[in-house]
């Protein structure tokens, strides 16, 4: 009947309209045709070339909703043409052009697009912005889009478009999706996406499960996992179960299952508080290290250590220009490039501060404060009269970007791993300069006793600018880790600052091992007071605490005894 | 001697005079002050507002100036210190006898300058969207007022095409714009049937910068089987970590959207947006709209500006209206005179850059189109909703009982910014 209906639409072109309406109005008789012709081999409702191309018109309609009708119906016909202007569509790759009003795929290449027809999948001319115009998606389009490609993908041959498939079909929850489920699980061979696929049904079979049994097992299926998506299939069905006047089994079933999901996944949230509680202390830590040295070790009050994290930071952006620029191949190493150039960067600039500024103000710390805050102002202003006010994009590579997601709801991105990495190595790197080297030997000699370090014949001043040099040229590279996860702005170094100081303060001035706990505990401790109290609070909360535990213990966490350091 | 006196006494004399030229000169131009942060935290935002005013106050001396004299812009920096904006706006009344003053963007510096302008009788033109809640006779709001930003995008994510959003996180920054903004949405929510179990508000300080916890937090809190929606009031800084963290979780726009009203083209240009597409900002103005005026000023500024990677954003547009309109109602009232260019305001009409016109009304509001527009890869915004048609900016919000019954109109009879009835 279908074939016929296009042969005479072939015929007589004045019938196209009329055709369209009806082709909508049966797609979704279609799709539920193919939903129970399941011995039905692939591809055996496919369109014809026309067909498609009239149908995929449909894709341009003026309505959102009038676009769904199209895309279920084209996702339910299982053409596997139907895939790849599904995905452009979704990707915002499908366009019009204007002078045929034929419906390309596109790809863009600088200000060029590439044509792709949608009926061969073959390279059919290219053009400029201005003669193609894009069919709008909304977010509404982009889930059915999603859930269109998820049912097609269903049956993909490759195992990871499986895998996301069944996923995304477990979001939607959609009982419509069920029979193709079915029919997916009896060919699925891979054990551990049958039991994705088993969950996905269960999830779905509670609500349009038939028998009390077919509930009950449900039920069991689910209560095995731990995710999010289960306790909110779980307490949806607990809290519909009198309108929708469940057995009194069930549902007791149920909210034993729902208590031992969420007491479950309550111990995940704990194991999440207190990942995100290390990642925010080794950001701290990072932040602070730098500021161990100089105001650990030289007693220096330096209120422009901020300042040297975001001249790291800004260096690792100029690195990135310079390498997109010069050697685009290059850029994947950024970073990594970069850690060295924002080190020697910031550590310079630290000497000079010192030999210009603060060598004159040892042992002042009330101008110390003054002249370096100076100092921050200015270079902030240097920076934002050079590279302008607003913010600078600084890419993350791509081993940055992402996360590794855990089915129980529990995510840890990829930057936050790298950091915690990062600032752990740093601060070993720190350790063994100054346990290991001669210079390392002689700041310790320095800080220590300074008289008798002289007369030994260390260079005292020479070590002061080194050492302060290092310390700043540490914040430097904070700041090309902070670059990944903070803004690149002139004020970048004011949002650190305070926070240093705590954490300096508190794990005890002058201990490398005072600063790493002290830093790990402020986190954890701010993680585990944010989700009660607000952020906001929680850092007053801190803030109070700390004060209190400074009357307690005036040298923080490790005091250096001895009478080297009262000198 | 004698010689040398004349010549003191000559030398003198030009001296006078050409002191008196200068003088005379000032007196045949129009100053306009510009009272931006250029340093500080806000100057990331401010600066280009300087930029624009400049570029304007250039293009008009071009065109001839205005009442056939030029047009003099007197910058100063108020250094994103609260109490410094009084000090510099008192400096630039005054003491530059700046005519009007364009300027502000935080609501605590407006507040600061408030009352400056109303004891000096001066011109504020305020260009940035904000809590409202505020009708001053000094000042004229071009930005959007809640009922032009806030609760048409709640419209849209309860809306079919929105995502039929039944749940709302409200997160904000811990100061007066987003509180008062949250405290009007949350009364407009609950009348739209949905109740406080299903609205999540958060604040955070200013720059906050690790977003994790609460970013998990919108997850657990959207795991619950109803279709929620983000409705960021997050300033400045704070935004390029939050939408970083919302990339880096996985947070998907189809999932659970979020809807910015401080995020801009501007503030996009610091981040990567190809995992953004499809979170939404509601504005009354985006770059990507497609019209003659746009394009035209689009081009101007980035030739003032002399680098083409430089965005345009909502807050410009605000202050070319304002600018506009400031310039039209001098034209028709034929003086700079504060009373006289007011009572000129009133009706004026500019033509918008997105198409339409923007009128001011008699409480110090716009009435201007309202915009949705989603993330592109680009960093610019797709329109994908907007207003049939112009909504009047509303002075005091009919969504708080407090303020519901109050009326800002500054002409006859009532003659007042916060009356329950009219003074005369």
């Amino acid at each position: 009947m279908r074939n016929d209906m296009f042969s005479m639409l072939r015929r007589s072109p004045f019938c196209i309209q009329q055709a369209r309406k009806v082709v909508l109005g049966f797609g979704l008789l279609f799709a539920c045709l193919l939903i129970f012709a399941t011995a039905l081999p692939k591809g055996a409702m496919a369109y014809s070339d026309e067909e498609l191309r009239i149908v995929a018109e449909g894709l341009n309609a003026k309505s959102a909703t009038q676009k769904i009708k199209v895309i279920e119906e084209m996702a339910a016909d299982g053409d596997p043409r139907v895939a790849p202007i599904l995905r452009a569509m979704l990707e915002g790759d499908l366009y019009v052009r204007e002078s045929d009003e034929h419906i390309v795929i596109t790809r863009k290449q600088g200000k060029v697009y590439t044509h792709i027809d949608i009926v061969s999948g073959e390279e059919v001319g290219e053009s400029g912005s201005k003669e193609i115009s894009k069919i709008k998606v909304n977010n509404r389009l982009r889930g059915v889009l999603r859930d269109a490609l998820a049912t097609l993908n269903l049956f993909s041959s490759d195992l990871t478009t499986r895998t996301n498939a069944v996923e995304q079909i477990m979001d939607a929850r959609d009982p419509a999706m069920l029979p193709l489920l079915l029919r997916a699980i009896d060919r699925e061979e891979n054990e551990t996406l049958l039991a994705r696929m088993e969950l996905a049904r269960a999830t779905m079979a509670l609500a349009a499960g038939e028998t009390t049994e077919e509930r009950l097992a449900a039920i069991e299926v689910l209560s095995s996992e731990t995710t999010p998506q289960i306790r909110a299939v779980l307490s949806q069905f607990v809290a519909s179960a009198e309108a929708e006047g469940y057995e009194p089994e069930v549902v007791a079933a149920a909210e034993d299952a729902l208590e031992s999901v969420e007491g479950r996944l309550s111990t995940w949230q704990t194991v999440g508080d207190v990942y995100r509680g290390i990642s925010l202390g080794s950001v701290l830590l990072l932040a602070a290290v730098g500021l161990a040295i100089t105001f650990g070790v030289m007693g220096v009050i330096n209120m422009a250590h901020g300042e040297m994290i975001m001249i790291g930071a800004y260096t690792t952006f100029m690195v990135q220009q310079a390498l997109g620029s010069f050697l685009p191949s290059g850029s994947a190493w950024s970073l990594v490039i970069s850690v060295p150039a924002a080190f020697l960067v910031a550590g310079a600039v630290g000497v000079v501060i010192e030999r210009c500024v603060i060598r004159f103000l040892y042992g002042r710390p009330l101008e110390t404060l003054l002249a370096t805050w100076g100092v921050s102002l200015v270079l902030q202003q240097a920076i934002r009269t050079i590279f302008g006010a607003t913010n600078q994009q600084v890419t993350a590579p791509d081993f940055m970007s992402g996360a590794i997601e855990f089915s129980t709801g529990l995510v840890l991105t990829y930057n936050r791993l790298w950091i915690i990495l990062f600032s752990i190595i740093v601060v070993a790197g720190i350790a063994a300069v100054l346990r290991y080297t001669a210079f390392g030997l002689q700041m310790r000699a320095v800080t220590q006793n300074r008289r008798m370090a002289g007369s030994v014949g260390i260079r005292t001043g020479y070590v002061d600018a080194l050492t302060f040099g290092l310390g700043s040229g540490i914040a430097g590279i904070a700041g090309v880790a902070l670059s990944q996860i903070s803004n690149v702005s002139p004020n970048l170094g004011q949002t650190y600052i305070i926070d240093s100081f705590m954490v300096v303060v508190f794990g005890g001035v002058g201990n490398l091992w005072g600063t790493v706990l002290g830093a790990f505990s402020l986190g954890i401790v701010n993680k585990f007071l944010e989700p009660m109290a607000g952020a906001v609070l929680a850092k007053i909360f801190v803030l109070i605490a700390l004060i209190l535990f400074i009357q307690k213990r005036p040298k923080g966490l490790f005091a250096l005894k001895g009478r080297a350091v009262e000198a | 001697m004698n010689k040398k006196l004349q010549a003191l006494i000559g030398a003198g004399a030009m001296a006078v005079s050409a002191m008196a030229m200068s003088a005379a000169q000032a007196a045949e131009t129009i100053k306009v002050g510009v009272l931006h942060s250029l340093s500080g935290t806000m100057a990331i935002s401010e600066t280009t507002l300087k930029d624009t005013v400049l570029m304007l106050v250039d293009d008009l001396n071009k065109n001839g100036g205005l009442l056939g004299k030029q047009v003099e812009a007197v910058v100063v920096d108020p250094a994103s210190d609260w109490p410094l904006f009084a000090e510099k706006a008192r400096e630039l009344i005054e003491q530059e006898q700046v005519d009007v003053v364009f300027g502000c963007w935080t609501s605590v510096s407006r507040k600061s300058v408030l009352p400056v302008f109303e004891e000096l009788n001066s011109m504020l033109f305020y260009p940035v969207q904000y809590e409202g809640e505020e009708s001053s006779r000094n000042v004229f709001y071009t930005g959007a007022a809640p009922n032009q930003q806030a609760i048409p995008a709640v419209d849209y994510l309860m809306s079919e095409d929105g995502g039929s959003a039944e749940r709302i996180v409200l997160l904000g920054t811990d100061y007066v714009y987003p509180r008062t903004t949250n405290k009007i949405l949350r009364s407009y929510l609950n009348g739209n049937g949905i109740s406080d179990e299903d609205i999540m508000e958060n604040y955070t300080p200013f720059g906050h910068s690790d977003w994790q916890s609460i970013v998990a937090d919108v997850k657990a809190f959207a795991s619950a089987g109803k279709k929620t929606a983000v409705v960021s009031t997050i300033n400045g800084d704070a935004n390029v970590p939050f939408y970083k963290e919302l990339a880096n979780q996985g947070i998907k726009a189809e999932d659970i959207p979020v809807v910015a009203f401080s995020v801009g083209e501007e503030e996009l240009a610091g981040i990567d947006t190809a995992p953004l597409v499809g979170h939404l900002a509601a504005w009354n103005y985006f770059q990507s709209v497609e019209s003659d005026a746009n394009s035209a000023f689009i081009e101007k500024w980035h030739a003032f500006i002399g680098d083409e990677s430089r965005v345009t954003n909502d807050p410009m547009e605000a202050t070319y209206i304002g600018f506009n309109m400031w310039k039209q109602a001098v034209e028709q009232a034929g003086t700079t005179d504060v009373d006289a260019v007011r009572q000129a305001m009133y009706g004026q009409e500019v033509a918008n850059l997105t198409g339409g016109t923007a009128v001011m009304n008699t409480n110090h509001h716009l009435s201007k189109p309202v915009l949705i527009g989603e993330v592109q890869d680009d960093g610019q915004f797709d329109i994908v909703w907007e207003t049939e048609g112009t909504v009047v900016g509303d002075a005091w919000s009919d969504f708080l009982p407090e303020s519901a019954k109050l009326t800002a109109d500054w002409t006859y009879p009532w003659v007042c910014g916060n009356c329950e009835k009219p003074m005369y």
